[in-house]
């Protein structure tokens, strides 16, 4: 990742997006400081309030994970210790992060299952995770994340591996749960309808970079970036009737080729001219909060249509 | 629970009785009997030899030696050895305490050594530490276990005398007293080393690389984004989960309880089952060892159950009904 640098707001949900591969967890797991950090090197600086989280040491950082952050993982089945009860597993994050007693923690434990939507949480909290459905399953995940009532949320593809009944309710649940609690929340996906139904803000990402940052309304509309126009243009839409999907040309470069000089995007647009990228793409703002990365957005066209913007 | 239990046990009678057939047709398919050694002395007189197999049922046809010896079985007559002309029950209770005693101290020093060198090596991967336990563990791979309790009975019996050479206890020795119990643990140590020392390494390899598996597992993922310290994560998550096949694997060691081990229990001229069973196949003597092979069957029958009990018991994905 380069250069990756935004903000998240209280009471905002920030959306990350971009096709597999383009590190959106690592730049997930990189925040909670969960990366492998003998692989990784990380400069810059993560700012949660007053600290770095780059610069804590790993029992600093575990006072604030589980407590003022909390996350939110992608494939509930294996994100949840097969051997543990779902309670158990809710309780210790209160564990290591109150001082309640352990009556105290089982009753939180029961409020918490019935705030995210478990209609038998007595029940539940005696559950081991694979008695569960994916949708109970996300729903315990979700609620082990808010135990400590944090202010960041990060959820990683938290709807991907369900089914997309389950997945609008998981999505109202956590724009409820952000309602009233107010918590900042990263939501990681490559789900664009995900995207327009509950983010604030969008962060588009490809191959490590930030390609395109703005308000949701302002991308939706008024996309710039290749890269996030191509991502709008690969939404089927039952409107237009066409009858084969839009498909990105190529594929995201693997770390090894990823090229260090220039638009990371050119070799997937390849009927752009070359002198319309710049050398060493920078984030301009074309608009208020809305930036795009490299100039060659101003020249790009979709191959096959011929219309020039 | 217990009717699962029930069934399975139940199970076990025409699975056992199949392999009696084999047994005993394996048994007779070996040339010559139990006083095939006879004729070769000189003083033996053939006829009478040839009287004795006919007294013995030797000549009659296989089924109906089979059929008479499953019948003395079903009365809990496992027949007279012939070798040590007592009673094979006797024969076998005489040694299969040796055998329990052995193999339970084999177990418990292996488990010993093999669990915190097992988690230390998975947890430290890479450390020097962990490359230190690999090394030994490549020795305790590339070591026969015959060769290594013959250097082992050379060094600490032969060159230094520290521990006696073979037999499981002196004679002249009161039993019961406290003397013969550590004059018992005294003959042990050796044979009980010879054995775990080598068997440790299987465990340690097979611990190591389930704690270096599971700590990759999402949910330890999971668990430290919680912010649990490092040492409550392998504690709570990585080392129950890393334990699971071990576990299971315990069931099947009741076999090697009453089985012995026919390397350290010759070598050190031990009386335990694994030696007895040796001799009796070069002495032919029969009803010691179909007696000697049904019984490991069994145990092993058991093991395979009592595997998949523990297994129930310790992971709640797996629930017998």
């Amino acid at each position: 990742m380069d250069n990756v640098s935004f903000t998240v707001n209280e009471n905002e949900i920030v959306a990350v997006v971009g096709e597999s591969g383009c590190g959106k967890s690592a730049l997930a797991l990189s925040i909670m400081q969960l990366h492998n950090k003998q692989r990784t090197k990380i400069e810059g600086a993560i700012r949660y309030r007053d600290s770095d989280l780059v610069a804590l040491n790993e029992a600093q950082m575990n006072k604030l994970r589980g407590k003022d952050l909390g996350m939110i993982f992608q494939e509930s089945l294996t994100a949840l210790n097969p051997l543990m009860t779902v309670g158990r597993q809710i309780e210790e994050n209160l564990d290591y992060h109150t001082d309640l007693t352990k009556k105290a923690k089982k009753a939180r434990t029961m409020e918490l299952l019935a705030k995210v939507g478990i209609p038998l949480p007595e029940f539940t909290y005696k559950q081991y995770p694979h008695e569960l459905s994916g949708g109970m399953r996300q729903r315990s995940m979700i609620s082990m994340a808010i135990a400590c009532n944090p202010s960041v949320i990060i959820a990683d593809e938290p709807t991907t591996a369900l089914d997309v009944t389950i997945q609008a309710q998981i999505l109202d649940l956590l724009k409820s749960i952000q309602k009233k609690t107010h918590m900042g929340i990263i939501l990681i996906t490559h789900d664009l309808g995900v995207v327009a139904e509950i983010a604030d803000r969008i962060v588009v990402m490809y191959a490590g970079q930030v390609v395109e940052m703005g308000t949701v309304l302002r991308i939706f509309k008024n996309p710039r970036h290749p890269y996030t126009r191509s991502l709008m243009n690969s939404i089927p839409s039952a409107a237009t009737g066409q009858d084969r999907l839009h498909v990105i040309e190529g594929a995201v470069p693997s770390i090894t080729r990823m090229p260090r000089q220039g638009c990371r995007f050119k070799d997937r647009i390849s009927w752009i001219p070359d002198n319309t990228h710049e050398n060493s793409p920078e984030l301009h703002e074309v608009a208020s909060d809305h930036w795009v990365r490299c100039s060659c957005y101003k020249h790009f066209y979709f191959q096959g249509r011929k219309e020039k913007r | 629970m217990w009717k699962f239990i029930l069934r399975r046990i139940l199970g076990m009678i025409p699975q056992l009785f199949v392999l009696s057939i084999l047994v005993f047709m394996m048994a007779k398919a070996m040339p010559g009997d139990a006083l095939t050694g006879r004729q070769m002395d000189p003083k033996a007189d053939p006829e009478r030899i040839a009287e004795q197999r006919v007294q013995m049922g030797l000549n009659d046809p296989v089924h109906v030696q089979y059929i008479r010896w499953i019948k003395n079985i079903a009365h809990g007559d496992w027949g007279v050895s012939y070798t040590h002309k007592t009673r094979v029950t006797e024969v076998i209770g005489d040694r299969i305490w040796n055998t329990v005693y052995l193999a339970f101290g084999t177990l418990l020093i292996t488990y010993l050594l093999a669990i915190p060198l097992g988690i230390i090596s998975g947890r430290w991967n890479d450390s020097w530490m962990d490359k230190a336990i690999t090394g030994y563990n490549y020795l305790g791979y590339a070591t026969p276990v015959f060769i290594f309790a013959l250097l082992m009975l050379f060094l600490f019996s032969f060159t230094f005398a520290l521990f006696p050479a073979g037999g499981s206890v002196d004679p002249y020795i009161e039993p019961g007293t406290f003397s013969y119990v550590l004059n018992k643990i005294n003959h042990l140590v050796l044979p009980v080393m010879s054995g775990a020392l080598v068997a440790t390494v299987t465990t340690v390899q097979y611990l190591k690389n389930e704690i270096i598996d599971t700590k990759t597992r999402d949910f330890i993922r999971t668990a430290r984004s919680k912010g649990i310290p490092d040492s409550k994560v392998y504690s709570g998550h990585i080392l129950r989960n890393a334990f699971l096949p071990i576990a299971a694997f315990l069931g099947y060691e009741i076999t090697g309880l009453v089985g012995g081990s026919v390397f350290i229990e010759s070598i050190y001229s031990y009386p335990g089952i694994g030696q007895l069973f040796v001799t009796s196949v070069m002495l032919r003597d029969f009803s010691v060892v179909t007696a000697l092979v049904m019984m490991t069957s069994f145990a092993t029958l058991l093991g395979t159950l009592l595997s998949d009990i523990i297994l129930s018991a310790v992971d709640p994905r797996i629930r017998i009904e």
